[in-house]
């Protein structure tokens, strides 16, 4: 027998044997995630999976143009040689079609793990080490030994080529590459994520989020269940723990995480993997990435049926958390970290009572007056005492309307003083435009966003309910708010409950105004400013457009930050983080002010007043905070009585 | 602290918030379970006069404190005039509790602040008001060490014959957060209370309370360190002190009334 007869024999029976083992560990891996709860199989998904494998995930990867090029080359080349492989070894397929491919395949796979090869010879921080580093040498080694073996079947060189000692080490090579490509795909290995990551794509439990969609609201849940939140690994839905899996340890989301970057003890890599590690149980002392600043990697275990906080993950973890979602908009393979995380917060103050710093205090202001800070709720219009707002009612003798075309959702902006010179300058703006708007005054509640991102699903559930009680009494056509946080419930969280309205940020609304010429900018002014996009505008709604619209209308060129639009750093607001107030090592806001000061901005331009209070906590000096209203009624040319525009007219636009 | 036969029973009540008048957790009672918690644990009893309400934010008030992590809250059922001293009185009577937790002042209703006075009457055992702790309790010789709340963040500390009722106070430890899955999951044992009618509160005349006239505060701070002294600082109760003797007390109290130019 001829070493190259010994090969192919060997091949067949090496491969065959690899694919039972992985199909072994396929249905073992299935069995972990089915241990999860029920939820929706959107079966016609798995369909989409190469669809929304090269559009939606390489449109998130190609953020990093070496990466996605050379993933493409990688990925690509080794689908292909697997798919040869078995056709070629498995089927025995003898064509030289097949032969010459497999040939080019694992080449294409060979210059694709020069690259990763290259990458990670000085790897940067947020790249995961120990098994990571070994992924591009059997890459290379897998590659490298399909492309010699194929080699004389092509003809190119003659068959038995290199005798014995050759046919050795391809075997030796074969079984390293098969070991990690084939075999480690199932049984945790790297390449786990493409096995785990395929089927996640697919079964998604946010399908919206795929071709250009959008899905991003909290999902509500039974409050008559008798385990609310999730309190062990297997509390988390089925196709959560097959997202845990699906995780590549890139670090894209350690590299944009606001609370990791302060020191706080977050990192929502490792967040992921103590949920893998949870799933299949054993403890994080394998883990090679970045640890939770202030937490050794080592000292803590979990299992599926193990209570996950302070055993596997510290409370403070969950709650450094600002539900900034700049993870989620990171991840190429599109895990919903922010999703598992207010779970988690579910159980804590639902179940356990255990909603750490002000928590408490804030909730049970909340269940009492509706509002966080514990104001009387008949005091909520008091700021609008010298503004006349007309105000939903039935009470005629008062002048309350039923109907008009604006609904003005105040927001908890009204108890403070900084928000409620926004609150006038967009009043005033509305007049301007001779918009016709009303206010629920106080029957308006607190919009139930702090609540819910601090796990108090049922205090969520009753402000959600109460506020669209009294909105279903009155006829209007659009709800216009300030509060990008309020306009997220109200848009996206809402509808879950049976509130469906059409809602608009007032950027949004006064670009449309500005647009109908229905509200004049002067343009001539020339300020040196930069725009801060808060997170639930931004990366929850995808409002990027029209504040910049609106500033560029005033004649502002803007210095744009480094980090904006959908990468934007946080406030350090949301998600109620300034209420648990977990400690770090410096302020997120003060980290956000820094790169406000790098673009040399004199006047940082917001659009939410949970971003306003952050920034302008930062201690001076620094740059002017100015919500964009207000920016906008410094600019507004306004119509005389009688009509005739203000001499100075804005140009433009 | 091992007090597994202690006998605790705390009563609560549902209390009213200040400026939203809804039902809610009463400030104090959720401080009695929490002293009382930490006494004899799951040992605690809870006891509430009154009927569950259908109105579901009563309902939701009184849950608030299963959510504190009771299993149970006993329920001495009565009608809404009876007279809640004399039935709790007969409950109690028949339970030889060691020790009996109240707040100070119920937070509605007429909120005299007189049921744990009455009801230690009732039932013969001492009253230590405005308890912030239970520091330990001696079973072999019936005695209890607690802490009482005097004015200014004072305390002392008092020996008190077991049983006795305790009123406990706001200075007391704050209480845990109360969550919802436990307070919707826990159950109320409701038992009949004996029917006593309320005989004084029906001859009562009852008017609105008027707002109590109030000395203004005039700030002669020049600088904003005197005035962030002035705003922060307790009135400083810099003129009381203790004068004995007829003459002398006589002679402080007309000199006050001068000062205030009300002689």
């Amino acid at each position: 027998m001829s070493s190259s007869e010994f090969l192919s024999q060997f091949l067949f029976t090496l491969i065959s044997a690899a694919l039972l083992l992985t199909l072994i560990g396929a249905v073992k891996r299935v069995l972990l995630w089915s241990q999860g709860q029920s939820s929706t199989v959107h079966w016609r998904g798995l369909l989409q999976i190469p669809r929304r494998y090269l559009v939606d995930l390489h449109h998130v990867v190609a953020r990093d143009k070496y990466m996605s090029n050379t993933h493409v080359a990688t990925a690509g080349g080794f689908v292909l040689s697997a798919i040869l492989i078995v056709l070629l070894y498995v089927f025995q397929l003898q064509l030289q079609l097949l032969t010459w491919a497999l040939l080019g395949s694992s080449l294409l796979m060979f210059v694709g793990s020069i690259f990763v090869m290259i990458r990670r010879r000085n790897p940067p921080p947020n790249l995961s080490l120990g098994k990571w580093q070994r992924l591009p040498k059997s890459l290379m080694v897998f590659s490298l030994s399909f492309f010699i073996l194929t080699l004389p079947a092509t003809g190119i060189l003659p068959s038995d080529t290199g005798g014995w000692l050759l046919a050795l080490l391809l075997v030796i090579g074969i079984i390293w590459g098969i070991g990690e490509m084939f075999f480690g795909m199932t049984w945790g290995g790297p390449m786990k994520h493409a096995f785990a990551g395929a089927l996640h794509l697919g079964l998604h439990r946010r399908q919206d989020r795929f071709g250009d969609g959008q899905s991003t609201g909290l999902k509500a849940i039974d409050l008559t269940a008798n385990k609310l939140g999730v309190e062990k690994p297997v509390d988390f839905k089925w196709n959560q723990l097959l997202s845990f899996d699906a995780c590549v340890e890139c670090g894209r989301c350690e590299n944009n995480c606001p609370a990791f970057a302060a020191g706080q003890p977050l990192n929502p890599k490792k967040l992921i993997q103590d949920m893998v590690i949870g799933m299949a149980g054993g403890d994080d002392a394998k883990f090679a990435g970045s640890p939770y600043p202030g937490i050794k990697v080592g000292t803590h275990k979990g299992g599926a049926i193990i209570p996950i906080v302070n055993i596997l993950v510290e409370s403070e973890t969950l709650w450094s958390c600002t539900t900034c979602r700049a993870c989620v908009e990171a991840c190429p393979m599109m895990i919903e970290h922010v999703d598992a995380i207010v779970d988690m917060r579910r159980f804590e103050t639902l179940e356990k009572g255990q909603t750490p710093g002000k928590g408490n205090e804030i909730l049970e202001n909340l269940s009492a007056t509706d509002n966080p800070n514990g104001y009387a709720p008949n005091t909520r219009m008091n700021w609008a005492a010298d503004q006349n707002l007309t105000v939903f009612g039935h009470n005629a003798d008062k002048q309350e309307v039923t109907q008009a075309d604006v609904l003005l959702w105040i927001g908890d902006a009204a108890f403070d003083m900084r928000n409620q010179r926004t609150l006038r300058a967009i009043i005033k703006l509305l007049r301007a435009a001779n918009v016709d708007f009303a206010v629920l005054g106080d029957a308006e509640c607190d919009s139930g966003d702090l609540a819910r991102r601090l796990g108090d699903e049922a205090n969520f559930q009753r402000l959600a309910n109460s506020n669209i009680e009294t909105m279903n009494q009155y006829n209007f056509n659009t709800i216009v708010t300030a509060d990008p946080h309020a306009f997220h419930c109200l848009k996206n969280e809402y509808g879950e409950l049976g509130g469906n309205y059409n809602v608009l940020h007032h950027t949004g609304f006064f670009a449309e105004l500005v647009n109908q010429q229905k509200l004049k900018l002067d343009n001539s002014k020339e300020l040196a400013l930069t725009y801060h996009d808060p997170c639930y505008l931004g990366r929850y709604n995808g409002e990027y457009d029209a504040p910049r619209f609106l500033l560029e209308s005033m004649g502002v060129k803007i210095k744009e930050m480094q980090r904006s639009k959908s990468t934007a750093r946080c406030c350090g607001g949301g998600g109620g983080a300034p209420v648990t107030d977990i400690p770090g090592e410096q302020r997120i806001p003060d980290m956000r002010m820094a790169d406000v000061t790098e673009t040399k901005a004199e006047i940082v331009a917001v659009a939410c007043p949970q971003c306003n209070l952050m920034l302008e906590g930062v201690v001076e000096p620094r740059p002017e905070v100015k919500d964009i209203a207000e920016l906008m009624l410094d600019a507004l040319i306004e119509s005389t009585g009688e009509g005739v525009v203000a001499d100075q007219v804005g140009g433009g636009s | 602290m091992s007090n597994d036969n202690l006998s605790v029973i705390s009563l609560v009540s549902i209390g009213e918030h200040p400026t939203s008048r809804r039902p809610r957790r009463a400030e104090q009672d959720a401080r009695a379970i929490e002293l009382g918690l930490k006494l004899v644990g799951n040992n605690l009893q809870t006891l509430h006069a009154g009927q569950v309400s259908d109105d579901p934010r009563q309902q939701t008030a009184l849950r608030s404190y299963l959510g504190m992590g009771l299993a149970e809250i006993n329920l001495l059922e009565m009608p809404e005039q009876a007279d809640a001293i004399l039935v709790l009185a007969e409950h109690l009577k028949q339970q030889n509790s060691d020790i009996i937790l109240t707040g100070v002042r119920a937070e509605s209703g007429e909120s005299s602040g007189m049921l744990p006075y009455l009801l230690a009457e009732q039932l013969g055992m001492a009253m230590v008001t405005s308890v912030t702790d239970i520091l330990s309790v001696d079973e072999v010789n019936k005695q209890a060490e607690v802490l009482q709340a005097l004015p200014r963040g004072q305390r002392r500390k008092l020996k008190v014959d077991l049983p006795f009722v305790a009123s406990v106070d706001m200075a007391a430890a704050l209480p845990r957060q109360s969550a919802f899955g436990p307070a919707m999951r826990g159950q109320f044992e409701a038992t009949l209370g004996g029917i006593f009618a309320d005989q004084e509160s029906p001859l009562w005349q009852t008017t609105d309370a008027k707002k109590r006239p109030k000395r203004l505060k005039i700030v002669k701070a020049k600088t904003a360190a005197d005035r962030f002294k002035a705003a922060t600082a307790k009135a400083s109760g810099g003129g009381g002190k203790v004068v004995h003797g007829v003459e002398e007390s006589a002679q402080a109290i007309l000199d006050l009334l001068v000062e205030e130019g009300l002689v």
